[in-house]
């Protein structure tokens, strides 16, 4: 199994929601033209997907999976809730869920932090349609995650991981205006095939063992022998 | 609103006059969807590994956009224009839950494969690009033109890149064998003679670098597309 942070890292590197699934890159081409833009939406990105993934998963684990609604048996005497099966309402209620929360985070945030306001507003409507956000709380919902602490950690590890991936291309874009690309290359073109480099770049993460996870099964076996390598991971 | 409502009043129009089979036409080549007006990507590369998972959700988009630009042209003049984006993402996920039910009945291991990609038709740019663009203005006719229009360019780029990748990744297309047999020990045809497959078709960035590449033989056919930074 692994554990919360590896989750965390995971999100961010190895299952990256841009490089390894293309997940918003409707708003990640349209946005990335300067670094400043890219930086307030990569933070609203972080913020949305942080407050939505748990609500989604609570309303995953408490109401929609088949079973969740068991807890309505003993206290309300609803016999054979248990076998209730709603998953088949998840899209719906997700991006139910996914727009009101953006809205109600947009007055919230407007109302008692004008600042950040002025920094992330115009971005937050844009993001109830964003790829990333409905398909963390799919892939969330697919992967099963045992505890709320785990699914948040993937909320905030895949919008930090979106973060990074927008702006490191809005960076790569400043810069390539003051380069000579081939004319029908320009701008769609160069970007999506700049992304295409960066993904695989990207893909080296894939190859990294997150030891913390293992610690547990390792304790388990019998006497993992202690070889240099493990002795300097536990320091 | 009214304005583009008032621009499409033709009362004895033909059902394929020239203005309707424009488009059907435009968003094929100068105005597709994918490459000149970048939309629907988020869910498009994931998917074109190969051909068949490709045309099974070219088939979902098609579905899905032709049904929900109808709905909402038919109900343009009775949604309130505050509450639109909501309205929008119920028709479209209403949608594509029949869709999701669909494909789980009849052809579950494409179902599974696709996996969370057919949620994500909800979030597609193309469709909300769409309603919020044509079918909000125009009558049901035309809006059923465009969303076909719209999803065969959609398709199209998107069986493109699933060819390029199936063929060059695995050798195959639709499961078909096309450069002979690969098996350690019965090679025959071309890998007889020491071909070997390009696995890094298979890995998800070469999507976009073959996207990428579909943009550039375009817009050097056609200079009018070429941006200047």
């Amino acid at each position: 199994m692994d554990t919360t942070l590896d989750i965390f890292v995971k999100a961010i590197f190895s299952e990256n929601m841009i490089f390894a699934y293309f997940l918003g890159m409707c708003s990640y081409l349209a946005v990335s033209k300067t670094v400043k833009t890219a930086v307030g939406l990569g933070a609203a990105v972080i913020f949305v997907l942080g407050i939505t993934i748990p609500m989604n998963y609570l309303l995953q684990n408490y109401v929609l999976k088949e079973g969740a609604l068991g807890w309505l048996n003993p206290e309300y005497g609803l016999d054979g809730a248990h076998t209730i099966d709603l998953s088949f309402l998840s899209f719906i209620m997700f991006i139910a869920v996914i727009a009101s929360m953006v809205q109600l985070v947009e007055m919230l945030v407007e109302k008692f932090a004008p600042a950040l306001y002025g920094a992330l507003g115009i971005f937050l409507p844009l993001i109830a349609v964003n790829c990333s956000i409905l398909g963390g709380a799919l892939f969330m919902a697919d992967r099963q995650y045992s505890t709320i602490a785990d699914a948040t950690a993937f909320g905030i590890g895949s919008g930090i991981g979106w973060f990074l991936a927008i702006v490191a291309i809005a960076a790569i874009r400043e810069k390539i205006r003051y380069s000579q690309v081939p004319a029908p290359l320009r701008g769609l073109g160069i970007t999506f095939i700049l992304t295409g480099l960066m993904g695989i770049a990207f893909m080296s993460f894939m190859g990294i063992e997150y030891k913390n996870g293992d610690k547990k099964a390792e304790t388990e076996q019998v006497e993992a022998p202690k070889t240099s390598q493990n002795i300097e991971l536990n320091k | 609103m009214s304005e583009t409502v008032e621009k499409t009043k033709a009362p004895s129009e033909p059902l394929f006059s020239k203005k309707n089979r424009k488009l059907v036409t435009d968003p094929l080549s100068d105005n597709n969807p994918i490459t000149i007006q970048v939309l629907g990507i988020c869910s498009a590369l994931a998917i074109t590994v190969q051909v068949e998972q490709a045309f099974w959700m070219s088939v979902s988009v098609l579905f899905v956009l032709v049904m929900g630009n109808l709905s909402i042209s038919l109900l343009r003049n009775l949604i309130p224009s505050r509450i639109r984006i909501i309205v929008q993402l119920v028709v479209v996920a209403s949608l594509v839950i029949i869709v999701d039910e669909l494909l789980q009945a009849f052809v579950p291991d494409i179902s599974e494969k696709l996996s969370v990609f057919v949620g994500l038709i909800i979030t597609n740019c193309i469709i909300m690009g769409r309603f919020e663009a044509f079918a909000m203005g125009n009558k049901p006719w035309p809006s059923i033109m465009d969303a076909l229009g719209n999803s065969f360019g959609y398709a199209w780029i998107l069986l493109l890149v699933a060819l390029v990748r199936e063929l060059f990744g695995s050798g195959k297309i639709l499961g078909f064998e096309i450069f002979g047999n690969n098996l350690p020990g019965e090679e025959s045809g071309l890998y007889a003679m020491g071909y070997v497959n390009n696995n890094m078709m298979i890995l998800p960035p070469m999507a976009l670098i073959v996207v990428g590449i579909i943009i550039w033989v375009q817009r050097s056919r056609n200079k009018a597309l070429i941006e200047d930074h």
